[in-house]
């Protein structure tokens, strides 16, 4: 089967005073309708990976790729008109905050039905259905309620929920999400993976799911990509995370203070200037 | 070292008021390190802006290193005995202040002499060295802010130190260099530690004890043991341990 | 410049407090030098300090000197820029204008910015009845029209350019301690206040050398922002009278004497007109670029 997404040598680069910086170096991966974990620490490139697929790499930053192709039709900078198309119905993001992505003064409802008739071209009343049937599928008790309320008046996790339902309502084959637990606490934010576990598995979709958390990709994901400056330094199954072979990542799993395993001293990651460069370790 | 007696905390006045702390007790003997987890909103970290005046909205009996404290003043002393390290490394350093100016303007506040010979102990002491010391805050990463940020703590040679989320905005492999340091500095010095974090595993690494915080109230205490077991009696805090152990799939 | 001082300059890892300060002037300097714009109004503003710093010496011919036979004569190799009613020539009373100006503008910039820092931050940072108080002050001042109350001030002072310059500089400090104050209620809930006041810092320290260099920097922008207004306010005072008497070569006076002519000899008010228009953009200009380097809230990381 052809992967959903297909990207190879993917390169972000910014100038500034002292030269180019080069964000992303050098990134390729296939998603197929699977659960792609992409982690790194702060810097690593890997957010800026998704904002690259999306087209939200503002100039002066630049994007430059062997191939980036969405279902075998090339996505790279697209102009701005059909990358408006493209997102939201075939390619959606959810980001870190809620607070920063819902819009303030308009009622969560007529957000969803926007996106949703933006993209399907759907009447009034199908937006409405199914504004309510994605509520009610994120699993808000109350859809009707919810519907009707402004973002101020629902909660952290609440809003990542609405944020889910309306990334997903024009069915779109790829979700890229950015953190989306991050700010949540960690009752929630099991609540919300399970949503986004189901929601996913069902529609076989294709999901990145970008994290700092190894811990967490590990258990979410189905596979893992591990970036450090701005490359892949390694590719594995996320079960196999632990028995990862790369210094950096193994020395990132070392670094974290773990509830099972009491330590004397954290291990800390000795960083090596060779892995800039090093190619990604070969997946067996 | 710091005893907290039914402590309320609330913000606003009826009847809009916010009861962000309710009747909470603990005590902290000398040298333990002590942690408050809990949710977002659960006031953990409410509790240590009222001890250190910040907020000046409680009741309750509050006792510093045998000094009774109340409402917004605190002495000369207290400043002295009683120092705080922010969450946020990116929001606890003045934008315009370098390196040199925070610790010496510090070190002057505190009454402390030989200045430059402090600041230069200071800066080897956190691991940042004398390349540091000129620089402003955007010249620095997150973790050498959180380190200047527990040099100024440390500047005054306090006897207590109130942790908030030290590591909470740091990358992982950071957060272990700045938990060591906060250990080593803890082992030399014989400070006591309170450590506010949501991050159970942080808590067990670095904490002796711990109280376990919702809405406002305390739940449960219990030891670091009993949390790596998971063996707390209440059901909230069995939940919020296993929450934290991390996420099962169902596919 | 050569390659070694600037090295010195954008050093990550300074070695002495004069370094570190050198170095975040000249990091600023960049960022203002990237806005050519703002380059030009930097131009244009000290090729006008310039010109105000020797006057005597560029102009031409003497502004006072009057020549009935020559009045209102157009733009000619004699008269650059022609002459006015009186027959003086226009170029050297724009010149020696220039001197007026600047001293306007420089005054004003001076006083209505510090009465406006003080009056916001002490307001923003003490809060309960002291802001109240304050900022009531504030909102009367800001509820007349400042053209207005700026006659008012000095038609009971007495018109001269000094009055004139006081009546500016009471009439514009409002919005400044507004801007202030505003600053002030974001800067005193930091963490960095809040770890400063565990140090024992009390308020004066905090409010002078915690929150007014934060401020400073946004008044700074918001004063070479205002200046084509201030320019045009003393203008305006100029054109009504109130402010330079005659002779003394005031811009705004000089619009006000070519008003009669302005039809027939429109270069009697057309070209003090455009060296106003052409200063306050330079003002502008060089507001937006100081925008960039100080306005912490910027684009730049």
């Amino acid at each position: 089967m052809s992967p959903l997404l297909s990207v190879r040598n993917l390169r972000v680069s910014f100038p500034t005073r002292s030269g180019m910086f080069e964000a992303v170096r050098g990134v390729s991966f296939d998603l197929g309708r699977e659960r792609l974990g992409v982690v790194g620490e702060s810097g690593s490139g890997k957010s800026m990976t998704g904002r690259a697929i999306l087209g939200l790499v503002r100039p002066p930053g630049r994007v430059e790729a062997e191939r980036m192709e969405l279902g075998g039709e090339s996505i790279l900078n697209l102009p701005e008109a059909r990358m408006r198309r493209l997102r939201g119905s075939r390619i959606s993001m959810v980001m870190q905050d809620p607070k920063f992505s819902l819009n303030p003064v308009m009622t969560v409802g007529r957000q969803i039905m926007e996106g949703y008739r933006l993209h399907t071209g759907k009447s009034r009343a199908a937006a409405r259905d199914k504004a309510l049937e994605m509520l009610a599928a994120v699993q808000i008790r109350d859809p009707e309620r919810v519907f009707h309320a402004y973002p101020h008046e629902v909660s952290g996790g609440m809003g990542q929920r609405i944020m889910i339902a309306m990334m997903l309502a024009p069915d779109p084959e790829i979700l890229i999400a950015d953190e989306p637990t991050s700010a949540l606490d960690v009752s929630v934010r099991n609540e919300v993976l399970r949503i986004m576990d189901r929601l996913v598995g069902a529609r076989g979709m294709g999901l990145i799911f970008i994290s700092h958390d190894l811990n967490l990709v590990a258990q979410f994901c189905d596979r893992v990509l591990i970036m450090y400056a701005g490359r892949v330094v390694e590719e594995l199954p996320a079960r196999d995370l632990h028995a990862a072979k790369h210094p950096y990542t193994q020395g990132l799993l070392n670094s974290l203070p773990r509830l099972d395993r009491p330590v004397e001293r954290l291990a800390v990651l000795q960083r090596q200037e060779g892995w800039r460069d090093a190619l990604p370790a070969e997946t067996p | 070292m710091l005893t907290v007696e039914n402590l309320d905390v609330w913000f606003g006045h009826a009847p809009e008021r916010v009861d962000a702390v309710k009747s909470a007790s603990f005590t902290v003997p000398q040298g333990e390190s002590f942690g408050l987890v809990g949710e977002s909103g659960s006031g953990k970290s409410t509790i240590l802006r009222a001890i250190t005046g910040l907020i000046d909205t409680w009741s309750g009996r509050v006792i510093v290193a045998g000094e009774a404290i109340a409402g917004r003043h605190r002495s000369r002393a207290f400043h002295k005995t009683v120092q705080m390290v922010f969450q946020d490394p990116y929001a606890s350093l003045h934008p315009r202040h370098s390196v040199d100016r925070v610790l010496s303007e510090t070190l002057y506040l505190q009454g402390m002499d030989r200045i430059d010979q402090r600041i230069a102990r200071l800066l080897d002491q956190v691991g940042l060295g004398q390349g540091f010391r000129f620089r402003y805050p955007h010249q620095l990463s997150g973790g050498q802010r959180q380190r200047v940020a527990i040099a100024r703590a440390l500047a005054a040679e306090p006897k207590l130190l109130l942790l908030d989320e030290p590591t909470s905005a740091l990358d992982v492999s950071v957060q272990a260099e700045i938990l060591n340091l906060l250990g080593d500095i803890r082992a030399e010095r014989g400070l006591t530690y309170v450590m506010v974090s949501h991050d159970l595993a942080v808590v067990a690494h670095m904490c002796d004890r711990l109280a376990v915080m919702r809405e406002g109230r305390i739940v449960e205490q219990m030891d670091a043991a009993r949390l790596r077991a998971g063996a707390a009696e209440g059901d909230y805090a069995r939940a919020l341990i296993a929450a934290s152990t991390g996420y099962a799939r169902e596919t | 410049m050569t390659q070694t001082t600037r090295a010195w300059l954008l050093s990550d890892a300074p070695q002495t407090r004069r370094q570190a300060r050198l170095g975040a002037l000249y990091q600023g300097w960049l960022t203002f030098r990237a806005n050519r714009l703002a380059m030009v109004g930097l131009a244009i503003l000290v090729l006008l300090v310039l010109v105000a710093a020797f006057a005597p010496w560029i102009a031409p011919q003497n502004p006072y000197a009057q020549n009935l036979a020559e009045r209102l004569r157009p733009p000619s190799a004699q008269h650059w820029l022609g002459t006015d009613a009186l027959g003086r020539d226009i170029l050297s009373r724009l010149i020696f204008g220039s001197r007026v100006t600047l001293f306007i503008v420089g005054t004003v910039a001076l006083i209505a910015p510090v009465i406006g820092l003080f009056v916001g931050t002490v307001a923003g940072f003490a809060a309960g009845w002291v802001d109240q108080v304050l900022m009531r002050i504030t909102d009367i001042f800001l509820a007349f029209p400042k053209l207005i109350l700026a006659l008012a001030f000095v038609a009971a002072l007495g018109p001269s350019i000094g009055n004139a310059v006081l009546a500016l500089a009471l009439t514009s400090w409002p919005p400044y301690a507004r801007l202030a104050r505003a600053e002030t209620l974001t800067i005193r809930n930091a963490d960095y206040i809040a770890a400063a006041r565990l140090q024992g810092a009390g308020p004066l320290r905090l409010l002078i050398g915690h929150v007014w260099p934060l401020c400073v920097s946004s008044l700074i922008v918001r004063v070479a922002l205002d200046m084509a207004g201030i320019i045009l306010s003393a203008a305006g005072l100029g054109f009504l009278g109130l402010g330079a008497q005659p002779p003394m070569p005031e811009w705004g006076a000089m619009i006000s004497d070519g008003r009669s002519y302005i039809l027939d000899f429109w270069w009697v008010a057309a070209m003090p007109g455009m060296a106003i228009f052409v200063v306050s953009l330079a003002f502008n200009l060089l507001g937006d670029g100081l925008r960039d380097v100080l306005d912490p809230k910027g684009a730049r990381e």
